[in-house]
Formats: structure tokens, sequence, C-alpha cells
């Protein structure tokens, strides 16, 4: 099914007999498996609305992403929370929509700044799995009328409810960007080498460290003279802990970013990909525990790409350290084995529980693909 | 503002409800004699006054569930309260309830600079949680203006912003964890020091939820590095929609202030008799603030001067020194008493697209004449946050509702243009009976279905945020 309106997505939810697999591009085939009718948002696609004075943009949920991005650039504008794109590694093809970013709070290098893609949620609207259509938040910065269902909908795969459309906080695109890397090859001074970075006024909006290659990577951006006065800081800052390189060419300091976002360090690679969520100064403890074939940090520590054997479970080797871990990239026979979501305390799951019953009372909405 | 008729049983009860949470407390953790739950009969929402059944006051997490687990199984509802400095009425309580207060949940429990990350007690004012840190280089950024008073506590419950919030978001965006204590007593933890959660984002639903869904205790915040420096720069002009268009031209040149506040004519005039800062009579007045080294301060500005330039200021005012730029914010932050001096006032806090910030000013103008109301305007322009002062005087008959009733008619404007009803102050009982002008019934249902969830037997904060005719069947069914 691919509804043209919302009106046409609710009904076809109310009338819904099944379970119903809720897509928009399909190229992020995250989650458990799931079984139903396909239900595509791929038709409810175009920009609503877009004030650049006001950096708002309302689009419907099926509109590509890339769309989007060419609007914002011709005003000099973007997405801050830099979205991945996980077809490299995931090797799906089609076309990555807005929703499906929103449905898995798809967030890049930058979010270690500026935030995840929820924080730069202003507004959804929604179908629950009644057929009801719901609307939360709205298209300014500042909103606290009511419960922020907005936040709860992003990241919920598709849950609660099936997203129509969404608002979003763009920002200005810098005119330079700027690389730091500096070769570092024990991973704990990499990341103490980051916390120093971000724990400095320089405003570092990327670190990012490859135990592959010896090399962490920071990013800068702004104005020109403004990047060149906080790289030459950075430089200093770094130089302690090794050698130090700038890139100051904007498009390869661009391209160094695209690579750490997408991960494509992985993407060739045989086996599964996790991703863990953890307490940066713990993250070198915890990967140095792990049975794996490679590992990649970002968010300066807090999140770690991990690359393991075919159907590793990596979450029995984390022990009781503060964060999470999710199956990314699986066969299906892992993907049926291990849950892809990391399990949560009892009075968290009762209460997720509580709320999809409630939004979802048939269970009809990718049910299960979260757990 | 109607509140529900309480519930005689309770009040019938209140002996026994005090003992059996004596029983659980410290000493003097239980105020319950006539003259002393006075001392809780409001929040900053004065207008509005009710002495509750008592007020707790805990000192621990485990306290705080044993408060609630009594609650619970008494049938008595708990208003949670930070510092009472709520401007909607979001700790006011009802005849029946009991105040749990968690202002003796002050304490530092960790703080982390490798990991930027500060874990508190949530009865913690917001401005020490940024003067624990600030030794170290570091600052919490939410930063309200009551921030001297209010707690984490009541921050959380109405995810505050503040004048910084343009950069550095509101609460919601620097919140990483939290310890909740759920009505029937159950201790919960909620996120952590790492990023993002695992499953569904349980706090930022919390966050914002007005002390519905549960009572937080402790809160982990991310604290961020110190700017270099900052500086304001202080804008005159002879027209509001010349500002408007200002503030909307530096947006879109790239530049990112920290904050961009402004005023209009009527709160300039009161701030100048008031303050004596030295602003300039017109009609409308920007300070914008940029942050950085020296040089980037001066590279920002730069910017914004000439696209200031271009919109013929009747002033530009940079501020060379510390003391000069603490000039230009003095009459800023005295604005809300400079208006307090002139009479009662009643302040809104609806936001608004920037595009459609004239018009407003405009239509505020002409209600402020057809009422024969004074009103001030001074507020976040970047975010479109306005802060409307209604004048009134409390002690006239019948004023405060003619107040109410033009406040209620700027913030249906407010949401006529695509805005929303309150930007930081949250909705409370001020805001309350207006969800309707904003929500559809079903977009409330989809609301109350959560607090169903969290807390089915609606005894959390029960009579806020939802219209009472709409809440009324689930508040009835739960007793």
């Amino acid at each position: 099914m691919t509804p043209k309106t919302e009106t046409e997505l609710a009904a076809a939810i109310a009338a819904a007999t099944g379970p119903l697999h809720i897509t928009g591009g399909g190229t992020r085939p995250i989650g458990n498996p799931v079984r139903g009718t396909t239900l595509s948002t791929a038709k409810l696609n175009g920009i609503i609305l877009y004030e650049p004075g006001a950096l708002t943009m309302v689009v419907q949920a099926g509109t590509p992403v890339a769309d989007i991005e060419k609007a914002l650039a011709k005003e000099n504008q973007r997405l801050a929370f830099e979205p991945m794109d996980h077809r490299p590694l995931l090797g799906t093809k089609g076309t990555p929509t807005i929703g499906g970013i929103v449905a898995a709070n798809v967030s890049g290098p930058r979010r270690v700044a500026v935030g995840a893609c929820r924080d730069h949620m202003l507004g959804v609207r929604f179908v629950d799995g009644r057929g009801t259509i719901i609307k939360n938040g709205g298209r300014v910065m500042k909103n606290v009328t009511g419960y922020d269902l907005v936040k709860l909908l992003s990241g919920s795969y598709g849950t609660l409810g099936v997203l129509s459309e969404v608002s979003l906080k763009v920002l200005p695109r810098p005119d330079c960007s700027a690389t730091i890397t500096t070769a570092i090859d024990d991973d704990s001074r990499a990341v103490a080498a980051m916390s120093a970075a971000l724990g400095s006024p320089f405003e570092v909006t990327g670190a990012s460290h490859d135990p592959a290659t010896g090399q962490t990577h920071l990013r800068i951006e702004g104005f020109a003279g403004s990047v060149a006065y906080r790289s030459d800081k950075m430089s200093a800052l770094m130089a302690p802990f090794g050698i130090v390189r700038v890139t100051d060419n904007t498009q390869d300091s661009e391209a160094i970013w695209v690579a750490i976002r997408d991960v494509t360090a992985f993407a060739d690679q045989q086996g599964d990909v996790w991703r863990l969520s953890l307490k940066p100064s713990d993250a070198h403890g915890v990967v140095a525990g792990l049975s794996k074939m490679g590992a990649l940090y970002d968010w300066g520590g807090g999140l770690v790409w991990v690359l393991t054997t075919a159907g590793h479970n990596l979450r029995a080797e984390l022990g009781d350290a503060s964060g999470h871990a999710t199956l990314i990239r699986a066969s299906a026979e892992t993907r049926a084995a291990l849950p892809a979501f990391h399990p949560e305390n009892a009075t968290v799951t009762a209460l997720s529980a509580g709320l999809r019953a409630k939004f979802d009372p048939r269970a009809i909405l990718n049910s299960g693909v979260m757990g | 503002m109607d509140m529900p008729i309480p519930d005689a049983k309770i009040i019938a009860k209140k002996a026994s409800v005090v003992e059996r949470l004596q029983a659980v407390l410290p000493l003097n953790a239980v105020i319950h004699e006539d003259r002393q739950v006075k001392a809780y009969e409001c929040d900053a929402l004065v207008a509005y006054k009710c002495p509750p059944l008592c007020a707790v006051l805990p000192t621990s997490t485990a306290e705080v569930a044993a408060v609630l687990r009594v609650c619970h199984e008494m049938g008595v509802p708990v208003v949670p309260r930070g510092s009472g400095t709520s401007l909607a009425g979001g700790a006011l309580p009802t005849a029946d309830c009991v105040i749990l207060g968690v202002a003796r949940l002050n304490g530092v429990i960790e703080t982390n600079y490798d990991d930027r990350f500060i874990r508190v007690q949530s009865g913690r004012t917001n401005l020490s949680v940024t003067g624990a840190v600030e030794a170290n280089g570091f600052f919490y950024a939410p930063d309200p203006s009551s921030q001297l008073a209010c707690a984490i506590a009541g921050n959380i419950a109405m995810n505050s912003g503040g004048a910084h919030c343009l950069k550095y978001g509101v609460t919601t965006n620097n919140l990483l964890g939290v310890t909740m204590v759920m009505m029937d007593g159950t201790i919960t933890e909620i996120g952590g020091a790492h990023m993002g959660a695992a499953g569904l984002d349980l706090l930022g639903l919390i966050c914002g939820s007005e002390g519905q869904l549960g009572v937080v205790t402790e809160a982990t915040l991310r604290i961020l590095p110190k700017p270099e420096g900052a500086r304001p720069v202080l804008m005159g002009f002879d027209d509001n929609e010349v500002a408007g268009a200002c503030v909307a031209d530096i947006i879109k040149a790239g530049v990112l202030p920290v904050a961009i506040e402004f005023m209009d004519r009527p709160c300039i005039e009161a701030t100048e008799k008031f303050a004596n800062a030295g602003y300039p009579m017109c009609e409308a007045l920007l300070i914008v603030e940029v942050e950085g080294s020296e040089a980037e301060i001066d590279e920002q500005l730069g910017m914004i001067l000439k696209i200031a330039r271009k919109h013929k200021p009747v002033e530009l005012r940079e501020a060379k020194d510390a003391d000069e730029a603490a000039r230009i914010w003095l009459g800023r932050k005295s604005a809300f008493g400079a208006m307090g001096q002139i009479n009662d006032y009643m302040c809104l806090d609806g936001t608004i697209p920037v595009s459609s910030l004239p018009l407003v000013l405009r239509r505020i103008g002409e209600l402020s004449k057809q009422y024969g109301l004074g009103v001030g305007n001074v507020f976040h322009a970047g975010d479109g946050n306005m802060h409307p002062l209604i004048l009134y005087d409390a002690n006239k008959p019948g004023d405060l509702e003619l107040c109410e009733a033009m406040g209620a008619d700027i913030l249906k404007l407010c949401v006529e243009v695509g805005g929303c009803l309150t930007g930081e102050h949250g909705v409370g009982i001020e805001k309350r009976d207006l969800m309707n002008v904003q929500f559809a019934p079903s977009d409330l249902e989809a609301q109350m279905a959560v607090k169903d969830v969290f807390d089915p037997a609606w005894l959390l904060n029960p009579a806020k945020v939802f219209p009472l005719g709409a809440s009324e069947t689930r508040r009835i069914a739960a007793k």
C-alpha cells in the first residue's frame, strides 16, 4: 500500500486486518524482522513550508532526504544533525526519506555538538494504530504546550504511529570546515584527546577515532577567520597527543566526515555490525574486552561501531557498563536469534509496552521490530 | 480559573494521611498546621491560591518513594513542587492534595568533566548547577530568568528555556538521564551518562510533562565548556516591523547569535524609568549577543552591524568593555521588575513563527486599545518566544478577568499564525482551558493516554495541562 495523502494513510491503517510493515525508502532495515503487508509512505512527498529566516521546514514524511538537502542548500542551510546514509553499510538500495530518518532517530557525527535528530524535531503529524490522525508540537523553536510526543515518536520505528508530516529546525551551513587529524595509537589516549577537545571552548563539531589507522579526527566549522583561529588552537591542544595534520580545504574535510558518518570502513567487510552507546570514558575499556574484527569511535567515544563475526552476541560481553548496544547489520538468522535493541529495566519495559498498547492496541504497526 | 471540587473524604482523613506520612519521613519533614501550609498555597502565578492538605519535604529518593506509596494507597493526589517559581500555576495545590517539595534534595552527586556531565539532586537550583562547575570552565546552558531560584526538577517538568536557547537548546536538549519515582512508589532509571535511548525516548516524554508522569529526584545534565568571551550589541529601530525584518536577515546570513532579545516602546520606557540603563527611546530595541574569541566576536558583530545598518537603525551601540555589556543587558534583565513597578501584570509566553512578528505585534497593540489595558512586549526574538506583559490592577474588581480574556485573545492569535500557547512556561492551570484552541480532541486524547500509562489513577498533579472537561472522566473513574 502506498497512500498518497494523510487521509488515505489513515483509511489504510483503519481498514487493515493484519500486521503492517511500515517503510519509507526501505534503506534502513534495522530492528527485529517484521512480517506484514508493506505500507509505504513514499508517496507522501513534498515540502509544505520552508522559512529560511525562521530556520524551519515542514515536509511530508515520504519526502526524499536528497530533495530536502537540495532545497536547504539553495538557502545555504542544512540538517545540522547530519543524518547517516545507511545504504553503503547495509548494502541497501532505494531513496532515503525524512520519515525513515525520524523514525530511527538517525544522527551523525555532529550529534555530539548539536544534538540528535530528535533535538531538531519541532512537530509531527502521524496516524496511530487505530487510524486516528494525531498532531503534536508545531513549527516553532520553543514549544512546551502539552506532552512532547514529538520526541516519543522520534526513534519509535513506526511502532506508535506512522509519520505523515514532520517539521524540522534547520541551521545555517557554515562557510568552512577543517579537520585536525592526530596520530594516536592507543584508544584510551584517543578518547582522552577527544575529551580535551570537546571540553575546550573551540566548538568542535565532530570527534572520531579510527583504531585501524591510528588517527583521531576533530572537526571545526564556521566562518573562514574563525575556523583558521580555532584550527590553530586545536592543533596546539592536540600536539602533546601525537603528530598533527590539518585538512583545511572544506571539500576534503567534508569528505572525511561523510566516511565517518556512513561507517564506510565496514561497508565492504563481512560480519555483523553493532552500534554501542557508552559513556565516553568507559568506551576504550569496554571495546578492549570485546571479541571483534574492528571498531570505530565517534561522538568523542560516546558512540562505537563494532564489527564482529556473524552471529556473535556482543551484548553478552558488555558487562554492566552504562549504555546500550544495537545490532545494526546481521543475517536474517542472527536477527531472529538476537534482539536488535538492548533490553531495558523492568519499569521502562513495562511503560514502553503500555505506550504501544495505547497507540497501537491491535499491535499491527511494525509489531516486534523493537522487541 | 476553575479547579476541581476537592474530595471531602480525603480532607476528612487528613489526620491519618499526616500520621502515615510522618511514619515514613524524618521528624520535621511533614508540614500540616494551617498557618504553615499557607507557605505552599501558590507558586509565582500569585493570582490563584489554595492551601494544600499538607506538604512534605523528603530528603532522599527512598523517602520520595515512601511518600508516593502512602498517597497511592490512600488515593491522595500529589502536586510535585520544585522551587515554586512556575508562572503557569504548575505547583498550585488543591485542598485535598499533598505538596511534594524537592527543595531538600539539593546536592551534587557527581561531576565529570571528561564526559561533560553533572549529576544532581533535582531540588538544586538552576544557577547553582553552573556554580558547581564554573571553576572548571563549564556551565549548564538552559538559563530561565528565574535561574537564581528555580529548581532543576521544575525545569524538567516545564522543559524550561531561557535567553540563550537559540544556540544551546532548552532543558530537553541538555538532559541525559533521570532517576524518577512513579506514583506507586517504584523507582526507575531512565537514560544515563550515555547519549540516546536504547528503546523508546521516554526521557523526551518526561521532560515537559509538568509533574504528571512521575517525580524526578536526580538528573544527569550535559555541561558545556564556557565560551572564550561574549559581547552584546544594542540596536534601536523606529518600527517593529523593521526590527523583525532585521532579525530574519541576521539569521538568514548564517550568523547564529546566542541571544536575540526584543523590547517594544512601552517596555523600553518602563525599564528606563526603573533601571536607567540609557536605552534610546524608540519603537523597538534589539539586543544581539555573539560568542567566541575577540577576533571571532569582531567578525560576527561586523556582519551583524552591516545587516542592521541596511535597516536604518536609530541607534547602534556596541559594548566596548564588560561594563558597557552589563549596561546593555541591565534594562532587559530588569524589564519584568520595571513593569511590576507600574502595576500588576500577567506574563504570557506564546511562541510564533518569526515571520509573523510584525502582524502579531500590531494585533497586540489593537487588543491593548480594545481592552483598555497596557501591554509591554519583551521577548526572545530569535526563536519567536514572546513575553507580552499585560498590566492590570489586582485590587480593581473585574480587572484580572479582563486581563485573562485579553491574554486568551493574544494566545489564540499566536496559535492562529502557526505558533503555540506556551514556549517555556508550561500550561499549568493558566493555559489549560485554551488547549482546545491548539489541539483537536484526538490530539489531547493521545496525550492523556500517556498519563494513563504512567499514572493510571490520575493522582499526580491531576488538574493541570488538560482542560478539566477533557480530563474529567479519567479523574473521576480513577477514584
